[in-house]
């Protein structure tokens, strides 16, 4: 394809003349292709004793829509910074000499491409002519370059991000339950900078809001999961800054002390559970669910054990049995929240459980679907896991920490030894306001309607 | 017809024999720091102030004695007005001539305006009286431009201090610089303190009455103050200025949505502050939010930051006040609903685009500050009285601050100074304004040319400008028929900017090439505000480039910042 050559700007020296020579010379077998432009932005002499210029900064950024006398580019010559000017309107298609590079008076620092489908053509003719310093390369090939080099999209490097919420992260009450990001300009300015995705930053600043060093945190942050992903890649012996998720969960983690807590452990038979739960499995029913459902029945009994105590002293009856679970995601874990589990039908509980876990895994849950949990399951039963001992997370009254469900030989009180499916729960709560025997019957409750479950499908 | 009058009043004066007591004369000696025979009277200067105190019978300076201030017209004529009493004013009442008018001349409102026109008025030799119904010093001094510099000079050092390449470039090793809110906080208002009592003092030194209320306009040539003193005066001077202008639907509550009155205070340091408004005000708290730790967020209706600038300057202050800066900005937008922060919510800004009014966005930050610009303070000021309505508050005047009523007649012996008027809003400007009213008043024609007078923006590094911008130049040219060049330099090239590594800045030159008129010079740099007196005193005095090019300029010194512009520039001559 035929270009015109042809000068954006007006320099005051021999390279406007060098480019009319151009555009005479090109003019010649391009009259009829006048109307596809892509003109080169080059560096004008802003001094008669300028010879080369630096970038100080691109004011405007590929991609965008310039109209005559905008500011295009900073150029600091030997004795200013200035601001040059575009003479045609335009689309900044491809930025050949980056912020800080030098271009000698006259190179080319940047193509202009008249309308938005030539932008793509001027990157490829970037690509091709290669060389950016030399103000003449030529065209003549250009078509066949433009047909062999699709779309060139200069794709920015996105860095991998960190997960994007953590257990017991506050976010913003404003932004609309996630939807919009808030975060301070310096923050903006930052991730920008460090070509961080705000959406996936969680804020510490007040009320959830993003500050500049959650950016800088999840900036550094891939750099370490990178490093943490698989064993080979591991650097050993060397000192890896926690991610955003990383530090949130050290802070809970440390928070978490300052509660006294205490443990309950229960042996529960769930013969009826599993056969319950194969009848139901087709329509899409989780064993998660019929937990959480179940759970959230024995709290609706014992509604101390669904309270929470946050100052120490005075303790809250919660109005809603929100049940979390915790689930493992790359470089952490989350919890979403299946609210209302007690007044859901579980077949409405297990859909939303779905919907959680893929929005989890793909890092989209709102805030109010993973910090609004008044009690939390964590079951590591998939594992082989028979049984372990959760830690509180704060703010809440009590944990459930769930073990597999193995075949296991029991001596019934008829006398008789038989086979029954049996797990082990082991809630952890806070003693200031849960005691073990509200733990105690709490979990009583809980083994009868597991192992009667019929409630479970009302 | 109101010249005329005025010239044989200065006549008559002019022939009245002197009686000379004393603080008078040192209160005019100070103010016009006139003659140097004077200094063989009074030793020094700041003795003059220690007079203030005293009455005026205990100065027995002798009529021969102060003669010998010859060369000082100006000491030698007020003092024959203001203590003879001229035939106009004769509010002394004891000399047998009709006893008409308290005072020659009332000024309602105490601040840099007023209390500008009341020294020239008393150099004059005018009998003056002050009302202030607040503080004495007004906007200014108090909540202004005053207590402001003393912030900014904080930030100033703070932003120096903690730049660590600015630093380590002049080979310096500062750690951890901090800063104590109450301490800067202190400062701003220890100085506004300061310069009150300064303003005071230097008005009643001169003998200037400063009635204490509000004034209200009762007729012409009749004051009240306070509840029932009513007072007359030959002429009447409007200078009570100015108050912050708050848009509707903006809730200002003083602790987290502010105005720069409150701000002036700096009670708090917010970890993010919106400021409505990227002008002057609002450049200069960014400077000062910033320097402090805060982060800032700018709502401008207009479509680019600092409106009013030249754009040239506009684009280069962005690109280094802003930019680099923990600064955004909202551009084309309203802030259509302010809510402080409550109960534990954060303040919230309801912004709506400029132009289709859709609701575009809504932010929630720790306080806002309102910098939307300043309204008129004239209501409760009587106008209704003397059939004078203003306009959008502002009250209405010709070129020499003559108010001018409903009907579009002037109001003989009673005019509008600064904000009030709302000609050009600046504190030195209102001064220039009274002292143009008291040299009319007392017999000499005067129309102040406002394209004369500089403005400055106190930012790090500064912003100044007088006259045109390049774009309003450019249009008059294009009426007037005639040609424009612009010139500009940068700091980069001038020695001292670079020894002080601040080589960071530009001056622009705007000029008739054809007759070497100078139209505007604009300055973005270090110290910018006070290197821009050389181009507005040469545009006030007519110099032209021609000239002034010969100029010397001391070296190195960045006042050749402005020598190398002037030489820059080619007059077809």
């Amino acid at each position: 394809m035929a270009h015109l050559l042809q000068t954006t700007f007006l320099p005051s020296s021999s390279p406007l003349i060098r480019r009319n020579q151009t555009y005479i010379l090109r003019i010649s077998g391009s009259r009829t292709r006048v109307n596809a432009k892509i003109r080169e932005i080059f560096m004008p002499a802003l001094s008669s004793t300028m010879t080369e210029g630096k970038i100080v900064s691109w004011v405007r950024s590929e991609g965008d829509k310039l109209c005559k006398g905008e500011s295009v580019v900073v150029v600091e010559s030997d004795k200013a910074d200035m601001d040059v000017e575009t003479f045609y309107d335009g689309y900044l298609a491809k930025i050949m000499v980056d912020e800080g590079g030098v271009a000698s008076v006259g190179s080319a620092i940047a193509l202009l491409a008249e309308s938005e489908d030539e932008i793509a053509e001027a990157q490829a003719k970037a690509a091709a002519s290669g060389s950016p310093s030399s103000p003449s390369s030529e065209t003549s090939n250009s078509a066949a370059v433009v047909a062999a080099v699709p779309h060139p999209q200069p794709e920015k490097v996105k860095l991998a991000e960190p997960a994007a919420v953590t257990v017991g992260s506050a976010v913003h009450p404003a932004s609309e339950g996630g939807k919009r990001i808030v975060a301070s300009p310096y923050a903006k300015k930052l991730a920008k900078e460090l070509k961080v995705e705000l959406a996936r930053v969680v804020g510490s600043g007040p009320k959830g809001r993003i500050v500049a060093k959650d950016v800088e945190a999840a900036a550094a942050g891939p750099a370490a999961s990178v490093a943490a992903a698989g064993p080979a890649g591991i650097e050993l012996a060397s000192v890896v800054p926690f991610t955003t998720m990383q530090g949130a969960v050290s802070r809970n983690m440390v928070e978490s002390l300052a509660v006294p807590t205490f443990r309950v452990g229960y042996t529960i038979t769930t013969d009826a559970l599993d056969a319950l739960y194969k009848k139901i499995k087709s329509k899409g029913v989780t064993m998660t669910a019929l937990l959480a459902k179940a759970t959230a029945l024995a709290l609706v009994q014992h509604p101390v054990v669904n309270s929470s105590c946050r100052d120490g002293n005075s303790f809250i009856y919660n109005s809603s049995i929100n049940i979390a679970v915790a689930v493992a995601v790359d470089g952490g874990l989350i919890t979403p929240v299946l609210q209302d589990a007690d007044k859901a039908d579980i077949y409405t509980l297990s859909r939303k459980w779905k919907e959680l876990v893929d929005k989890a895994r793909a890092k989209l849950l709102q805030p109010h679907e993973y910090n609004t949990g008044t009690f939390t399951l964590s079951n590591l039963g998939m594992f082989g896991v028979d049984r372990f001992d959760a830690i509180l997370p704060p703010g809440t009254g009590a944990i459930m920490a769930v073990g597999a469900s193995e075949p296991t030989v029991v001596a019934t009180k008829d006398g008789r030894i038989g086979m029954k499916n049996q797990m082990q729960v082991n809630v952890t709560a806070d003693h200031r306001v849960i005691y073990g025997a509200d733990l105690a019957s709490f979990l009583q409750t809980l083994a009868k309607i597991i192992e009667d479950p019929r409630d479970l499908t009302f | 017809m109101h010249c005329s009058a005025a010239f044989s009043q200065a006549a008559t004066s002019a022939t009245a024999v002197p009686t000379i007591s004393g603080s008078r004369h040192v209160g005019a000696l100070h103010s016009s720091s006139s003659s140097s025979s004077c200094t063989l009277l009074i030793p020094s200067k700041p003795i003059n102030l220690r007079f203030c105190g005293l009455r005026r019978e205990a100065f027995g300076f002798s009529p021969s004695a102060f003669t010998r201030c010859s060369n000082s017209q100006r000491v030698r004529l007020p003092s024959r007005r203001r203590f003879k009493g001229s035939n106009v004013s004769a509010s002394l009442g004891d000399n047998g001539i009709p006893k008409s008018f308290d005072y020659d001349l009332i000024i309602i409102g105490a601040g840099v305006g007023g209390h500008g026109a009341a020294l020239h008025a008393v150099e004059k030799g005018l009998k003056t009286a002050i009302i202030e119904g607040d503080v004495v010093g007004g906007t200014c001094v108090n909540r202004g431009c005053v207590p402001s510099k003393a912030l900014l000079a904080v930030s100033g050092r703070m932003r120096e201090l903690q730049s660590e390449h600015h630093m380590k470039a002049l080979g310096l090793q500062v750690h951890a610089a901090g800063y104590d809110r109450q301490g800067v906080a202190d400062h701003a208002n220890n100085l506004a303190t300061k310069i009150r009592n300064n303003l005071t003092n230097s008005m009643k030194a001169l003998g200037v009455d400063i009635l204490t209320g509000v004034g209200t306009i009762l007729g012409p040539q009749k004051v009240k103050f306070g509840t029932d003193n009513i007072v007359t005066a030959k002429d009447i001077i409007i200078a009570t200025g100015s108050v912050p202008f708050v848009p509707k639907g903006i809730e200002v509550d003083g602790k987290t949505v502010i105005t720069s009155d409150h701000a002036l205070k700096l009670e708090f340091v917010p970890d993010w502050i919106a400021i409505v408004g990227s002008g002057y005000i609002g450049l200069e708290f960014s400077d000062v939010y910033t320097a402090l730790g805060s982060e800032v967020t700018f709502i401008e209706a207009l479509d680019q930051l600092m409106p009013g600038f030249d754009p040239e300057i506009g684009k280069l202050a962005q690109r280094v006040l802003i930019n680099p800066r923990k600064i955004d900005y909202h551009t084309g937008v309203f802030a259509t609903k302010i809510t402080p922060a409550k109960d534990g919510k954060p303040v919230t800004i309801e912004l709506i685009d400029a132009k289709t009014k859709e609701p575009k966005d809504t932010l929630e930050v720790d306080a806002a500050l309102i910098a939307t610009g300043r309204a008129p303070f004239t209501n409760g000021l009587g106008l209704e009285n003397i059939n004078v309505v203003t306009q959008r508050g502002f009250v209405p005047v010709d070129e020499r601050m003559r108010v001018i009523d409903a009907n579009g007649n002037l109001v003989p012996h009673l005019y509008c100074i600064g904000d009030a008027n709302g000609k050009m809003m600046l504190a030195h400007a209102a001064s220039a304004q009274g002292i143009s009213v008291v040299e009319q008043v007392t017999g000499r024609d005067h129309v102040l040319n406002h394209l004369s007078i500089p403005a400055a923006c106190f930012t790090h590094p500064e912003i100044s400008m007088v006259g045109l911008t390049e774009p309003q130049a450019r249009e008059k040219a294009e009426k007037e028929g005639f040609e424009v060049s612009v010139v500009k330099t940068s700091f980069k090239a001038n020695t001292k900017a670079l020894a002080e590594n601040e080589g960071e800045g530009l001056a622009k030159l705007i000029y008739r090439p054809d007759n070497g008129e100078i139209l505007g010079v604009h300055i973005f740099g270090l110290h910018a505000a006070d290197l821009i007196h050389e181009a507005s005193n040469a545009i006030a005095l007519g110099t032209r480039i021609q000239d002034i090019k010969f100029a010397v300029h001391a070296h190195p010194t960045l006042s050749e910042v402005l020598d190398e512009l002037f030489k820059a520039a080619k007059v077809n001559f």
